[in-house]
């Protein structure tokens, strides 16, 4: 087996998991390991769950099986709750404290968890809820929640900050590299907790 | 050299230009459309580049280019293979002058497909070698070979990459851009590139005796290679050797094959040195079938008996799990992890302010329980509102529906076809519906661009895929010229005038045709187009469900009330179906 330190990134076609595993892989070519990943495009994108599949210092083939995963970034309460079973025992989760409804609750009337039952069931986990929107927003953007993402799990990932905000610097348009270097250090105070 | 963290298709696009290619065509398709997508917006390109209106069209082209000296490459996803089938299978025995590379890529799992059909299967029926990569990298390397392969011995080449090689990332080794730049220059030759029966004979047979070279340059090159570790051998192809290779126990010998034809002497000789042997493949047993051929009594495990599945894809647990069964393994490192159960799902969705969901919702209320054929594109998501009755493959809405009409069912059918699909392979269904006078109607989904794939522009969009501004075609034109004298052009955000349109279609006998004109609500925000948000006035609400029955993803419901969220882009369609009036422009009352 390799020891790959592998991460699995969920959330909605159009949230930004793209970007997430972009700045993971720079990061990791700033500190010259092998990386693999493995994504959603096309048409499932529109809307749909989507998740990215990063495996720092893989060197085999990109994606991670269920119950091995190190650690769990989600965008969303459902979709971590969803995605759960893809970590290990001890794995760890960084998830945004914001639950979007599928539109299939409300147009076949399909039950679906409040946000108190979701993360009941996410403590049961090494879990780290933060509120990556407001953030974003005190940072100078709602589109840098992505960025708040990154900055709290920071402290468990095997990468430096220093790598990581080096990655961002680089990957994000030009105009908001101050915007979401605030976003990446607000994500790293409201991150490092886990409970 | 160069490490970038890429793309599976952004590195092949790099390894086009490490390798002076001069020429590129394709139709877009999952998951091969970056390839075209990375190389058409490239600064100062030394290579033509063209999206094409079908894969036929685009192999033609490229087949072409390839008989004038240059390097071509023409990409696809595997079933626009069965759409340039019929250049393909002739092309094998022309051959080419320039390297011709086709870029077929698979989808197993059909994550964004109509079916899982292998490209390998193609590449041993046209007797063309097929590249198969198992990573990032080696998909980037093998392009590099592929050129001077298809040069070498006159045939094109098939590069098959899966999803899970053009969808996956790794950090890439990545050498420096050629400027390619040859002048195309045609020699004519007859008995090359005329197929009269007495030319092609002759071809065929040169095209046969080809193929022993062949085999063992693939061994030479190194695709195909293995390491004799023990008793026991797992041969494995394909993104599957990556996770044999992470699995792989002390003492099992592996060989990795990563083209074809597979050279059966040298397969032979290592596979009886062993004591069984398992195969590892994707899809087709491509490579178990020939295994099979050459193992005498050594026993091979595989598809045939059991071992693997036909279907889907292979991940790092099935491939545990085959290995533990087949005794290659003692036991799976991957403990079982159930997913949760019940949750609501999340699948992919028509955008909010998507124009299909408005015509959609004017078709059902119109023509109520006519039969719906379809087609490939977002609008196939129609299937979620009762307006998809069939999809089979590009252009087959309108061959289903004069189908349907001609077979005595009495119902009513209207079908519905994107602009990129009606002019990859629509158009001669409709010229056929007329002129062999079925009675239907057909909705052409007009967003202006090929928008499922990536929105990639098509001759309807007015640009070309580098930018270039051309005259648009003329939808309205095509179908008039084609015999259809009803056709109407409607806004579907405007449902009166759409319904009005649709009513007076559905009184005439003959084809009709709607041309339901709007952007693709992504490429409009791209464009800067600014339409206000709408609101409920949760007072003048009376929770009837109507506009959550529309299902649009900007409107939500809780407590009887409905509440529009921060996806609505100002499509209106909702406040013109609120029976109370209950829902307007925000800001205004």
């Amino acid at each position: 087996m390799s020891g790959s330190y592998d991460i699995l990134i969920v959330g909605i076609g159009g949230q930004g998991t793209i970007l997430a595993s972009n700045i993971l892989g720079e990061a990791c070519l700033i500190e010259n390991r092998h990386i693999r990943g493995a994504e959603t495009h096309g048409m499932a994108q529109r809307g749909g769950s989507v998740e990215s599949h990063i495996r720092i210092g893989g060197e085999f083939g990109p994606l991670i099986t269920p119950g091995q995963a190190d650690l769990l970034i989600s965008f969303d309460l459902l979709e971590a709750f969803r995605y759960s079973h893809y970590l290990k025992p001890d794995g760890k989760m960084v998830v945004n404290n914001h639950l979007v409804l599928p539109t299939s609750v409300f147009t076949q009337k399909l039950k679906a968890p409040s946000e108190a039952e979701i993360v009941a069931e996410l403590k049961k986990h090494a879990l780290c809820l933060l509120d990556a929107d407001s953030l974003a927003i005190a940072a100078g953007s709602p589109l840098s929640a992505n960025v708040v993402m990154l900055g709290a799990a920071a402290g468990v990932m095997p990468l430096k900050p220093e790598s990581l905000l080096e990655a961002v610097k680089r990957l994000v348009p030009k105009k908001t590299v101050e915007i979401n270097a605030k976003a990446f250090e607000a994500g790293r105070n409201a991150g490092g907790t886990f409970r | 050299m160069e490490r970038r963290y890429l793309l599976g298709n952004e590195a092949i696009a790099h390894a086009c230009v490490e390798s002076g290619v001069d020429f590129i065509s394709g139709y877009p398709g999952t998951p091969s459309s970056e390839v075209i997508d990375t190389l058409r917006v490239q600064p100062d390109r030394p290579y033509y580049v063209e999206w094409s209106v079908n894969e036929k069209v685009a192999l033609e082209n490229a087949l072409a280019a390839a008989w004038c000296g240059v390097r071509a490459l023409c990409t696809m996803k595997h079933v626009g293979l069965n759409v340039a089938a019929d250049p393909l299978m002739t092309s094998a025995y022309t051959g080419v002058t320039g390297g011709l590379v086709i870029m077929s890529a698979d989808d197993p799992f059909a994550h964004s497909s109509q079916n899982e059909q292998d490209t390998r299967c193609y590449a041993h029926f046209a007797r063309v070698p097929c590249l198969d990569p198992a990573s990032v990298q080696e998909a980037h390397d093998m392009i590099l070979e592929a050129f001077p392969l298809s040069e070498e011995f006159g045939v094109p080449v098939i590069f098959r990459p899966t999803t899970r090689i053009c969808h996956s990332k790794g950090d890439v080794d990545l050498g420096p851009a050629v400027p390619g730049g040859r002048k195309g220059e045609f020699h004519k030759d007859p008995r090359q590139y005329v197929v009269i029966p007495a030319h092609t004979r002759v071809l065929h047979k040169k095209l046969n005796e080809k193929q022993p070279a062949i085999r063992k340059r693939l061994v030479e090159k190194g695709f195909n290679r293995y390491e004799i570790r023990g008793k026991t051998a797992i041969i494995a192809s394909g993104i599957g050797a990556s996770y044999v290779q992470e699995l792989l126990p002390a003492g099992v010998s592996f060989m990795k094959i990563g083209a074809y034809p597979i050279d059966e002497e040298w397969l032979g000789d290592f596979v009886r040195k062993h004591e069984k042997v398992l195969v590892i493949e994707e899809l087709a047993p491509e490579v178990e079938e020939i295994v099979r051929q050459v193992a005498g009594t050594v026993p091979v495990f595989g598809k045939k008996n059991g071992y693997a599945p036909y279907e889907g894809e292979l991940s790092p647990a099935t491939v545990a799990a085959i290995m533990e069964k087949a005794g290659f393994l003692k036991k799976s490192p991957f403990a079982p992890a159930a997913p949760v159960q019940d949750l609501p799902p999340r699948p992919p969705i028509l955008c909010a302010g998507c124009l299909h969901r408005g015509m959609f919702y004017a078709m059902k209320k119109v023509f109520k329980d006519a039969i719906y054929p379809s087609d490939i594109g977002c609008y196939t998501l129609g299937l979620q509102l009762g307006t998809v009755d069939t999809c089979i493959c590009m252009g087959a809405s309108i061959t289903v529906a004069s189908g349907i009409a001609h077979s005595g069912e009495p119902r009513d059918i209207i079908c519905t076809i994107g602009d990129s699909t009606f002019l990859h392979t629509g158009i001669q269904g409709l010229m056929n519906a007329v002129y062999n006078g079925a009675d239907m109607t057909v909705v052409i989904l007009d967003n202006r661009i090929t928008a499922m794939t990536g929105h990639q522009p098509n001759p309807n969009s007015g640009a070309t895929a580098c930018g270039v501004e051309i005259p648009a075609v003329s939808l309205d034109a095509i179908c008039r010229a084609c015999g259809v004298t009803f056709v109407e052009t409607v806004d579907p955000f405007d449902i009166t005038g759409t319904v009005n349109v649709l009513q007076e279609a559905k009184k005439r006998k003959g084809v009709k045709v709607i041309i339901a004109r709007q952007m693709c609500v992504i490429t409009a925000r791209r464009a800067g187009v600014k339409r206000g948000r709408y609101t409920v006035d949760a007072e003048a609400c009376t929770g009837c469900g109507t506009c959550v029955r529309f299902g649009c993803p900007a409107i939500e419901f809780s407590d009887e009330k409905a509440r529009i969220n921060d996806l609505c882009s100002g499509c209106s369609v909702c406040a013109q179906l609120c029976p109370a009036g209950a829902i307007g422009r925000e800001g205004k009352k």
